[in-house]
């Protein structure tokens, strides 16, 4: 690439900076806000005139206000969002393999379904869901929320890696058994490798999807037995009944956040690739 | 693990002619039952958490049906709609939707296009680091992005950007955003857009992927300015792109709730039909009428939907890769 021109460089770096400041500033807006000490929490700026961890105390030490609240609920939404990602993406992968692959009737209704579902308003399923669960059973159970979040991770899941699918050379798996690998030796050499990537990056994904919910969240739980993050954090209350939730809420909000920053420094090229491919030809 | 030879001609679909049908091997037959083998676990669970809800919230509409009085339940067929249409309060939420809705997907589209053609033009060095920068709100759940914005602005939580904006002439430091309607609107849009961006930028960086360099270069060499290779070559050729992301932005806008929830819950007019309907049905626990606005809710969708892709003949196999 020949060298840019002074004038191009310092433009380019003015709209990076900005890009940064947009992305950024509300997560360290509120990092800040999670670092003030209750009396500075009124100091009308941004950064904190005294700097304290007691609220990450709160919600993560042992004897803290909110800690049996954060860290329950933190416990559901990983398990939760954890188990309905991985049914997902098995129930995804062996549907976009036959969507890519196999010859059959009906593969567009099944992408089209897909689509629809994924543009479904959830609170029009939520009333019936909330009927039906508290008659059997399933209100305010981690199963309760598995089941539907799957109407959130399963379409997504499938039309990214129908995407991905259709992009592998098939035929390498057969020219690796003419060279005289066995069938199983030819998938798991040529195909596996080729697909894992996809796979896990639908995971990524789908994994995004499900942590963010909050409608079936606040819905269909009651108590602490299921209910997430999300729908925790409005739950919560100060140390005292003169004190704000606001710094617990903020250091929480933290807390849930530095994973998905790490996983996005981590894969960002992987993230992009497969949201752009599974939305357009690729 | 199939070892069958599926030439790659297979992944474009045509209708198969009428005739070889009767002829059907018994291999393409065996590939038929694998493939709704394969796939029908997943088409069936995305039915079975989508489809049978919704027709129950129909059923459940046609009653008079609160779990506050489980025993008055009773039959009376449209009279949930009847209600509901005939009542101010939602015709206010339809009206807040549809402008959240409007305002929030044509900044989206702007900023969103913006972004698309960073992440597309930077230099190589660059990329990664907006790419990253880009894809935080898009990984942020949507309810500590609005509790971020609330906390900056709320006065009665430690809010700051007051403060920021003292120095415009008539600014009232005191200003309470969340006490009435524009304001309130105006924290949960900025909210809304700076979450969903995202998304609607890597829809549009996909369609500019596709805008053939050659042409671009070609109008370039013809001496097109700046912004004439915009509008005449880069914008024509990323309408699909832009139609199909207007739609899907504008169906998850329509449905938007976390924001409100967490900011005004709905009070001073803010009070979007997801909410409505949250409060009707969850929150008063009035089943029949709740589900009435469900079913309303739904068939907006339908009908925006209907609108795109009839009135605007956007195809989604188009944009999508079908």
């Amino acid at each position: 690439m020949r060298a840019m021109s002074w004038p191009l460089r310092i433009g380019w770096i003015v709209i990076i900076a900005a890009v940064l400041v947009w992305s950024l500033f509300p997560v360290f807006s509120i990092l800040m806000t999670s670092l003030k000490t209750q009396d500075g929490l009124f100091s009308g700026t941004l950064l904190p005139p005294e700097w304290t961890f007691d609220n990450y105390a709160q919600i993560l030490a042992p004897g803290g206000a909110a800690q049996e609240l954060f860290l329950t609920s933190l416990r559901n939404s990983i398990g939760i969002t954890l188990i309905s990602t991985f049914i997902a993406v098995v129930l995804a992968t062996l549907c976009a393999y036959a969507i890519a692959r196999l010859d059959f009737p009906g593969k567009r209704i099944i992408l089209t379904t897909a689509l629809a579902v994924s543009v479904f308003p959830i609170v029009s399923i939520v009333t019936p869901l909330f009927n039906l669960w508290r008659t059997i059973g399933l209100y305010d159970t981690w199963l309760g929320l598995i089941i539907p979040y799957l109407s959130l991770t399963l379409p997504i899941a499938i039309w990214t890696l129908a995407a991905f699918f259709r992009q592998i050379p098939w035929e390498l798996e057969q020219a690796a058994q003419v060279d005289g690998a066995t069938p199983f030796e030819a998938f798991r050499k040529t195909v596996v490798p080729l697909a894992a990537p996809g796979v896990f990056t639908t995971a990524i994904i789908a994994f995004f999807i499900a942590w963010n919910d909050f409608v079936y969240g606040i819905s269909l739980t009651s108590t602490d037995a299921a209910r997430p993050v999300p729908a925790a954090l409005s739950f919560f209350t100060g140390a005292s009944q003169f004190e704000q939730p606001t710094g617990a809420i903020s250091a929480a909000a933290i807390v849930v956040t530095i994973p998905i920053v790490i996983v996005v420094v981590i894969f960002q090229r992987r993230i992009v690739s497969g949201l752009t491919q599974g939305a357009v030809k690729g | 693990v199939t070892t069958d030879t599926v030439a790659p001609t297979r992944r474009s679909e045509r209708p198969a002619p009428k005739p070889a049908r009767r002829r059907l091997s018994d291999r393409a037959r065996a590939e038929r039952r694998l493939g709704w083998m394969l796939a029908g676990p997943a088409f069936g669970i995305m039915l079975l958490v989508t489809l049978y809800p919704i027709v129950q919230a129909l059923f459940d509409s046609l009653f008079r049906l609160r779990l506050t009085a489980p025993d008055e339940r009773a039959f009376i067929w449209f009279e949930n709609y009847r209600v509901i249409l005939s009542d101010p309060a939602f015709w206010q939420s339809m009206w807040i939707t549809v402008l959240i809705t409007v305002i929030t997907v044509l900044i989206e589209l702007v900023v969103g296009f913006g972004l698309a053609l960073v992440m597309h033009r930077a230099i190589k060095r660059f990329r990664g680091l907006v790419r990253t920068a880009i894809l935080v709100p898009y990984g942020i759940i949507t309810v500590v992005s609005a509790f971020a914005w609330f906390y900056a602005f709320d006065i009665n939580s430690g809010g700051y950007i007051n403060n920021w904006l003292a120095w415009i002439p008539g600014f009232d430091t005191d200003l309470n955003w969340f006490a009435q309607q524009g304001t309130s609107l105006f924290v949960i849009i900025l909210s809304e857009v700076w979450k969903t961006t995202p998304f609607i930028s890597l829809l549009l960086l996909s369609g500019l992927a596709q805008v053939p360099g050659d042409l671009e270069e070609a109008a370039k060499v013809d001496g097109a300015t700046g912004w004439e290779v915009m509008r005449r070559v880069i914008l024509p050729n990323m309408k699909a792109a832009i139609m199909v992301a207007v739609l899907f932005r504008t169906l998850e806008a329509f449905r938007i709730f976390d924001n409100i929830f967490i900011m005004t819950g709905g009070a001073n007019d803010t009070e979007a039909l997801s909410l409505l309907a949250y409060n009707t049905s969850i929150g008063r626990l009035e089943i029949g009428l709740g589900s009435a606005i469900s079913v309303l809710l739904f068939l907006s969708v339908l009908i925006i939907a209907g609108i795109f892709i009839k009135g605007f003949k956007v195809d989604l196999s188009a944009g999508r890769n079908s």
